[in-house]
């Protein structure tokens, strides 16, 4: 499991991990406590080319769609088809077994934009505040 | 739901509050989607025992020397069949066959009847009933404001609710009875809209914690967990049960809904029988059908269903089925009588998904018997 702490995040809650350029993808624990028992995982194809805050996946629960936005610009280098199989690792795992894409990244000062966990939890702080999702 | 909308609760309120109840806004009731989680909540009531808040529902009482004439006229099904200690699934037609809500019925005594309606028809019906009700000796009196409703589900159903009703285990299944519970008089049939076994309480809002605590409480032994909502969308369509509003309505009729079985036109007139006599003549030119995914994804509400590659309607209630593991819906196709098994195709995130028809239910209980 990565720790949360050393993770970057979007507004719209998803995480990314970069080293040596290439960006682990996955969604936050509050974010899979929201969408909830997850069954279904369509992850983009590698090779593709997204811009950051891109939809480029698709993450559905029993009730309904979550578009996943890309944190980075960049080519998708690879996807976790463990969760395809089991897509309750989302729920499980959110910041290990459940990740969903590599992206490389062809902007990484693009990190700079995003938040860490602290503006983070700010930010589910005010949302819940304003009782928006 | 218009923010203006003032947000009722039910009697259970402070205890799904307590067990953490994801709290939505359903027809402007605030009640549980969820507690821990959907697929956790469905397996609980396929394999051992589900509690369900289900207070939005409405209790309307049809009593007097004819009231059993005024419940045959406003429903499709046979009501004068009902003898006191049952009850039974109705549709109320319009005078065009569409539906006005749709019912259980149970008949309490001789003259005195109990209809539970939906949350969101309830002063529809009652004002449907009175009308009908004119000039006739039976009375309408809506009373679905003084109680609550809680829904025990699953095969250990009776085991769980026997440790309240001692005599629960011995109600057949539509079986009604009255009872007392904590000193006030209370229902009790072994009715739900899961698939599985399972009773329904009707209790006076003052117990209605009581029963519902002392349920979870003494039922946690059986593994009995609460449910939300969420769950019992997903137990209720893979069970082949209309949800009001969605499934069902005042345009579409109860043939068209593949729900024929409930029309009884042998037994005298009632409201919107000629309509309904001259579409079963005619056939319908459009039928509820089921649809099951043959790839993965989960279909969803308003998704396009194409039959030879041409749109035949669109799904009204869809979902992920946890007993079948795969993507589920209905929907009004404009091909009526298609064979089970036709593949057909929908379309999801703009990308056609390979689909066929199946017969609904989608899935039946191995736990309840056949005829019971």
């Amino acid at each position: 499991m990565l720790d949360p702490k050393a993770l970057k995040y979007q507004t719209s809650h998803e995480w990314v991990s970069l080293s040596d350029g290439v960006g682990v993808v996955g969604i936050s624990d509050h974010a899979q406590k929201e969408i909830t028992d997850v069954v279904f995982v369509e992850l983009p194809k590698v090779g593709r080319t997204v811009k950051a805050a891109e939809a480029c996946c698709v993450v559905e629960s029993v009730k309904a769609a979550f578009d996943i936005y890309s944190p980075l610009s960049g080519e998708i280098v690879a996807v976790n088809e463990a969760v395809v199989k089991d897509p309750a690792l989302v729920n499980r795992e959110p910041f290990g077994g459940g990740w969903l894409f590599k992206v490389k990244a062809s902007a990484p000062n693009e990190a700079a934009a995003l938040m860490d966990l602290k503006h983070y939890e700010e930010h589910l702080a005010s949302e819940a505040a304003h009782g928006s999702h | 739901m218009s923010a203006s909308t003032t947000i009722r609760r039910t009697p259970l309120h402070e205890s799904h509050v307590q067990l953490h109840g994801k709290l939505v806004d359903f027809h402007g009731w605030e009640l549980p989607v969820q507690y821990e989680s959907i697929i956790k909540e469905h397996e609980a009531v396929r394999h051992r025992c589900g509690l369900f808040d289900v207070s939005h529902m409405g209790q309307v009482f049809v009593t007097g020397p004819q009231a059993l004439d005024l419940l045959q006229k406003v429903n499709a099904n046979d009501i004068a069949r009902l003898k006191p200690g049952k009850a039974i699934y109705s549709h109320m037609p319009n005078e065009a066959g569409g539906i006005v809500d749709d019912v259980i019925v149970s008949c309490l005594a001789e003259g005195r009847y109990l209809v539970v309606v939906n949350a969101a028809t309830r002063e529809k019906d009652a004002a449907w009933m009175r009308r009908w009700a004119a000039g006739l000796d039976a009375v309408v009196d809506d009373r679905s404001d003084a109680y609550g409703m809680i829904a025990v589900q699953g095969p250990k159903a009776a085991e769980v609710v026997a440790l309240l009703a001692p005599q629960a285990p011995a109600l057949p299944r539509f079986g009604a009875l009255e009872l007392e519970l904590f000193g006030q008089p209370s229902f009790l049939t072994r009715t739900g809209y899961t698939g599985e076994d399972g009773f329904e309480f009707i209790v006076p809002n003052e117990t209605a914690v009581r029963v519902w605590s002392d349920l979870l409480t003494m039922g946690r032994s059986f593994g009995t967990v609460p449910c939300g909502l969420g769950a019992r969308d997903v137990l209720r369509l893979e069970a082949g049960y209309l949800l009001y509003g969605q499934d069902a309505d005042d345009e579409h009729s109860t043939y068209e809904a593949n729900y024929g079985w409930v029309v009884k036109l042998d037994k005298g007139d009632f409201i919107g029988k000629p309509a309904l006599a001259a579409q079963k003549k005619a056939g319908v030119r459009r039928l509820l059908t089921g649809v099951r995914l043959l790839s993965r994804g989960v279909p969803r509400l308003g998704a396009a269903v194409l039959v030879e590659g041409r749109e035949a309607g669109q799904l009204c209630s869809a979902t992920f089925s946890p007993s079948l593991q795969a993507g589920i819906g209905v929907g009004y196709l404009d091909r009526p009588g298609l064979p089970a098994g036709t593949p057909v195709s929908v379309v999801l995130h703009g990308r056609e998904f390979p689909a066929e028809t199946v017969k609904v239910p989608f899935y039946l209980s191995p736990n309840l018997k056949k005829g019971a």
